[in-house]
């Protein structure tokens, strides 16, 4: 599964007859190990991000904040399970057994999203910095070359604009808060950054996609997300942290499947009851 | 001080209603954050297309001791109801 070695040139020569359903593109037969680990990677950033928001059910610090982070779970939820039913139809698999029956290693999430949650400000921490990354790049997707990226993309942006303007809205609320909570925003910043250099990381395959207009350049949506950022910290007199080194680049991040410990524990837990009943109906 | 943020009443209009109807109350620390939370709390069943949030401290209403003496006595005044001229059919939808 999702081999990164170029080996998409191979199946060129194989599957001459799907290269009419990409519209304009010069190298990529659709479907391609290349489209589902482009399409794994959009589904397991919601799924993994939708499970760890789902851990402050009935604990959030606020009934409505508590409501409104679920919310924004659920949505992500349901953005997973449309890439997901996109993926299974290119690999024949279900929903279920993708979500519930890969190891880490054959998730395709950004390791910001697995990052525990921590107190809120880590929470809003992680969500601000993926949200504002997410919306820039389903603004691009709705422009895919895939028509079915494209159309699952169009219905997620609308929800996710609402995402980011909430996450940001908080980043303010809590930087430009009481000493408290400016320290912990801070704090949370500054422990997730190394994480967000991986948002911008494309490898040869990935490039590959970019290249035939199925996905998105993430290099090139770096500067919009900087710019965006350094708005948001300014107004929440919040410091952009200068580190530039970057977790997962080099090939080694959660795109290729290499994550941080706490992403098997979560699946652990997430993916216990249907291995324990695999036939399970309900 | 009791630390606690202020007590918003919430008014949603529905797509096909005219009126904004009271559907419950919420905590948040100011106006903006009334409006989102009462989008997250009070809409996720596509209740509405508009949202109104007031303050509670900003809401006076009346006193249920006072009831008789403010709504009884238009109980028996029927000439105040415009029901003594036929309407022409022509006017009646306006």
């Amino acid at each position: 599964m999702g081999r990164n070695d170029g080996s998409v040139s191979k199946d060129r020569a194989s599957q001459p007859a799907s290269r009419a359903q990409v519209d304009g593109a010069s190298a990529i037969p659709h479907p391609s190990p290349a489209i589902l680990n482009y399409v794994l990677h959009l589904a397991d950033n919601g799924l993994v991000l939708a499970q760890r928001l789902g851990e402050w059910v009935g604990k959030g610090p606020v009934l409505e904040e508590d409501i409104a982070s679920t919310n924004v779970g659920l949505d992500l939820l349901g953005q997973a399970r449309l890439w997901l039913a996109y993926a299974g139809d290119i690999d024949g698999r279900g929903e279920d057994e993708l979500a519930y029956f890969r190891e880490s290693a054959d998730y395709r999430n950004l390791l910001l999203v697995e990052q525990p949650n921590g107190n809120y400000a880590d929470t809003i921490a992680r969500q601000y910095l993926f949200d504002q990354w997410h919306v820039l790049l389903l603004a691009e997707l709705t422009a895919s070359g895939d028509a079915r990226i494209a159309a699952i993309a169009a219905k997620a942006l609308t929800e996710v604009r609402y995402h980011v303007e909430r996450s940001s809205g908080w980043v303010i609320r809590l930087g430009d808060g009481t000493e408290l909570s400016h320290a912990r925003m801070q704090a949370a910043i500054d422990a997730s950054w190394m994480y967000t250099g991986e948002m911008f990381a494309v490898d040869a395959a990935e490039r590959c996609l970019v290249d035939a207009g199925i996905a998105a350049d993430a290099a090139a949506l770096h500067a919009p997300w900087i710019a965006a950022v350094q708005s948001v910290f300014a107004e929440a007199t919040l410091a952009v942290p200068a580190d530039t080194w970057s977790q997962g680049n080099g090939g080694r991040g959660g795109k290729q499947g290499v994550h941080t410990e706490h992403l098997s524990r979560m699946l652990a837990e997430m993916q216990v009851l249907p291995r324990t009943y695999p036939d399970a109906r309900w | 001080m009791s630390g606690e943020w202020p007590l918003w009443e919430i008014f949603i209009r529905s797509q096909h209603g005219l009126a904004h109807k009271h559907v419950g109350s919420l905590h948040a620390a100011d106006a903006q954050m009334a409006v989102t939370n009462a989008r997250d709390v009070y809409t996720r069943r596509n209740e509405g297309v508009s949202i109104w949030a007031v303050r509670s401290a900003d809401i006076h209403a009346s006193s249920p001791a006072d009831r008789a003496a403010l709504f009884e006595p238009s109980n028996d005044k029927v000439y105040r109801h415009p029901t003594f001229f036929p309407m022409p059919d022509e006017v009646k939808h306006i």
